[in-house]
């Protein structure tokens, strides 16, 4: 069976590297950037994208609505 | 082997921020749960399919500048008017839906007078209130609803109930009212207590349809800057210390 596979995109800008999705994300995927943005913060972005399984409780505990989340349909074959 | 580039399109699309959300940056601090709050009203608007129908009354506190945020119409109120100002409204528009969004220094506070005589009347209005327990925007005073031993800039050895009263559980209170028809108290830390919220929004929304009385939601939250913490161990200090005197769940559904 293939294992469901998703991918979230961060808008960077918005983000303020408040860090509560990276608690949310069951599948530790999520990782606060090294870099920063324009504001200064340490914005959230894929450290393991293998890993998201599209789940979406990142984007749902984001205060800034900041998370867009994708998912791959599972093949009907797999 | 799948590429990230190959899951991001259009049709793979499974969450996104609310159309009625604008893109304005929010003032909001990191971590602060109006955001998920504002979003979380913005979507039942949406799939109500009800933005020109729409009223918000916006508060004084932080929440002052939610005009800025949800794309419907909105009006502003003397701090904690906001219950009579909606009355005023939907007494005049019955058709809106007409809601208030207001804190807890607003409503327990400077506004309790109008908010328990909008419960009491039976205004069919929605009251979103989020309960902080400290007075965030003006920089972390002491509320009605500070818990006991609860450190707050205006109590630095923490509540003390012989010098500053005890908190107030205004939900419990309003839910004593026959006005009233729905009371819950939520949460949005994780994400099953924002779908849990999500409903109980919507269907405080719903029930202006019904034309049933008052709804009350009341959504326990973090200050994380006022409280001196970082957002996540916000989170855990509201679920250790604030669930106990503050429980989740509807208090009264007819």
């Amino acid at each position: 069976m293939g294992k469901v596979r998703g991918a979230i995109v961060v808008d960077i800008e918005r983000c303020k590297g408040c860090g509560l999705c990276v608690v949310a994300c069951p599948t530790d995927t999520i990782v606060l950037a090294d870099e920063v943005n324009g504001k200064g913060y340490h914005y959230a972005k894929m450290g393991n994208p293998e890993a998201c399984t599209g789940c979406t409780n990142c984007a749902m505990v984001c205060p800034d609505s900041c998370i867009t989340v994708y998912r791959l349909k599972p093949e009907k074959s797999k | 082997m799948i590429d990230v580039k190959d899951i991001i399109k259009p049709e793979n699309l499974v969450f996104k921020k609310s159309k009625l959300l604008l893109d304005t940056p929010m003032h909001y601090c990191p971590g602060c749960s109006h955001g998920v709050v504002h979003n979380l009203i913005a979507e039942v608007i949406e799939e109500m399919n009800i933005q020109s129908e729409t009223i918000g009354v916006a508060p004084v506190g932080c929440s002052v500048l939610a005009y800025n945020y949800i794309d419907i119409d909105w009006h502003e109120a003397a701090h904690g008017r906001a219950p009579a100002v909606a009355t005023g409204l939907k007494r005049l528009l019955p058709d809106k839906f007409v809601f208030t969004y207001q804190g807890d220094g607003d409503l327990a506070a400077i506004g309790t007078a109008e908010t328990i005589h909008a419960c009491n009347r039976g205004e069919n209005i929605t009251v979103i209130f989020i309960n902080n327990g400290i007075y965030g925007m003006t920089g972390g005073q002491m509320a009605p609803t500070t818990l006991e031993g609860m450190v707050a800039s205006t109590c630095p050895d923490g509540r003390e109930h012989s010098r500053d009263g005890y908190p107030i559980k205004i939900s419990d209170l309003v839910a004593q009212l026959p006005g009233t028809c729905y009371v819950t108290r939520q949460a949005v830390h994780t994400p099953g207590a924002v779908r849990k919220a999500k409903k109980a929004i919507r269907k405080a929304f719903e029930n202006q349809k019904l034309k049933k009385g008052l709804s009350l939601v009341e959504v326990v939250s973090t200050c994380n800057s006022g409280w001196k913490m970082s957002p996540v161990a916000a989170n855990d200090w509201m679920a250790e210390n604030m669930f106990p005197f503050y429980p989740l769940g509807d208090l009264k559904d007819e």
